[in-house]
């Protein structure tokens, strides 16, 4: 933990790299990192993907489960997401109930992922009101070298699209030893991804590095899917104590469909690949 | 045994060339009564035993494991960069990337400093250049008397892998020499892997920072001074 502060010298020398829109590892503030994917990386998920952003890694698992719907969606399966901030992953995480990172983690995929519409959950419907699939969405970040939020963002787009449906008994339960070839229900052109912004006095960065995280005073995370010909802002959740400006998040704003087309367009050959496998 | 790693690695001291080999904890080195077990190696009978994971060297007699990998081990005349964590009544805490916290008192620190206002030559946060003067039981003591040691100011801190520091300094101090003398930096290089540089350009420092992660990236290229020599004329 006390290793990971940042010192007073590298934050003032991060003020005035991004002043002069410079980074550490040559990037410039708004370049993303370079990303790779790996799907069926677990063996016992009905999907799974590894994403490494930079040094960033995370593993992201889905699990299908069979079960009564809620009672205020009778005709819609659930979805679920969960994660933690492992140990494993950095000095920073400690084992332990959930922290603060640990329980926003997770909930901010969940308001991605829902709010955008990608996984059709009217579709999930085995028997209405009695019997709905339910989509588990484990996130496991490997290593946390910055932009965690955003790299278990494409993991999970990543997994979800990895999925394939497991077998049924004639009971309604699963059957897990049959594997199906049907795919999830997923509206493929939306897409839905996580892109935080982190602010340090008058420079605003994009996927940071550990170093560069730990120095910024503010953060805005925003998930933004493709719908219907338009870029839509499915969530948005501000974090830390210093407040951004409206010509900062209107700067922002505009940059988001850019970015989203940036990483879309390598994780689409990556999931074309995919599909054929 | 296999993975003999023979060329001169270039440590700060210099060291007759000797055969090494990488060990894991357990891994019995050598047999009988004739070697004498160093850092890193204990006796089990007959054998001299690996204790942890590292490379295995033999000079005269005695055996020792040299870290590849591994937190900071501090001894006694190191000199460290150290980040302050806290201000207390007759010192600082520091943060020197060990197990435990380093303690800096006012007494080693060589100007006068009222009592009353130590955050104001030394606060949260800053960063020092320290000696170790004593590591007991209850902790790790620092000294601030002598040259070079003092508060850094400008340009910034970052940290290699302390196992990778004698590569980054060379033989001699050659490597550091030369990535100082080619990019005009300033470069204070702490036994605990902080590393800090100021320069006069941006991107010299930049340049600094990439030509010292490249040297802690590359852990068996012999002959490294000649080969960042290269380097430096390509980028």
């Amino acid at each position: 933990m006390s290793a990971m502060n940042v010192s007073n010298l590298t934050k003032e020398y991060l003020v005035k790299l991004f002043a002069e829109n410079k980074r550490f590892d040559g990037r410039k503030n708004f370049d993303l990192k370079d990303f790779q994917v790996e799907y069926g990386v677990s063996n016992k998920a009905e999907g799974s993907a590894r994403v490494k952003l930079g040094k960033t890694e995370v593993v992201v698992g889905i699990k299908l489960q069979t079960g009564e719907p809620y009672p205020d969606s009778p005709n819609a399966g659930n979805l679920m997401v969960s994660g933690d901030l492992l140990p494993l992953a950095s000095p920073r995480f400690e084992s332990g109930p959930p922290k603060f990172d640990a329980i926003e983690m997770p909930r901010l995929i969940d308001r991605m992922l829902r709010e955008s519409g990608f996984i059709d959950l009217k579709k999930l419907v085995i028997e209405e009101g009695k019997n709905v699939w339910t989509v588990i969405v484990d996130i496991y970040p490997i290593n946390d070298d910055g932009a965690l939020i955003d790299a278990a963002s494409i993991a999970s787009v990543a997994a979800l699209r990895n999925a394939k449906f497991p077998g049924l008994h004639e009971n309604g339960k699963v059957d897990f030893d049959k594997k199906t070839e049907e795919r999830l229900p997923l509206a493929e052109e939306v897409i839905p991804l996580s892109f935080t912004f982190f602010k340090l006095r008058d420079s605003i960065i994009l996927h940071p590095t550990r170093e560069e995280e730990e120095a910024c005073e503010a953060k805005v995370t925003f998930g933004v899917s493709y719908w219907k010909g338009q870029y839509m802002v499915n969530s948005c959740q501000k974090g830390m104590k210093v407040p951004f400006t409206r010509d900062e998040l209107e700067t922002i704003s505009k940059m988001l469909p850019e970015k989203h087309e940036e990483i879309v367009k390598t994780l689409r050959t990556k999931l074309d690949e995919n599909q054929k496998a | 045994m296999e993975n003999e790693i023979s060329e001169v690695q270039e440590t700060s001291e210099a060291i007759p060339e000797t055969k090494r080999e990488i060990v894991i904890p357990g891994e019995i080195i050598v047999s009988g009564d004739d070697y004498l077990p160093g850092e890193g190696v204990r006796r089990e009978g007959d054998n001299i035993v690996a204790s942890k994971f590292g490379l295995a060297e033999q000079i005269g007699r005695v055996v020792k494991i040299i870290s590849v990998t591994g937190s900071y081990v501090p001894r006694r005349n190191n000199v460290i960069l150290g980040r302050i964590t806290d201000v207390l009544h007759n010192g600082w805490l520091l943060d020197i990337d060990a197990a435990s916290s380093a303690f800096l008192p006012v007494a080693e620190v060589p100007r006068y400093i009222n009592q009353h206002e130590m955050s104001q030559f030394l606060a949260i946060g800053d960063i020092v250049s320290a000696k170790i003067w004593s590591i007991k039981g209850r902790g790790i003591d620092l000294a601030m008397k002598g040259r070079g040691l003092g508060k850094v100011e400008g340009g910034f801190i970052f940290r290699i892998q302390p196992s990778r520091v004698p590569r980054v300094i060379g033989r001699e101090g050659s490597m550091i020499t030369l990535i100082k003398e080619d990019t005009g930096c300033n470069i204070t290089v702490g036994q605990n892997g902080w590393i800090w540089i100021k320069g006069e350009s941006i991107d010299q420092e930049l340049r600094a920072r990439k030509a010292i992660e490249y040297i802690a990236d590359k852990v068996n290229v012999g002959g490294l001074t000649e080969h960042m020599e290269a380097w430096f004329k390509d980028n």
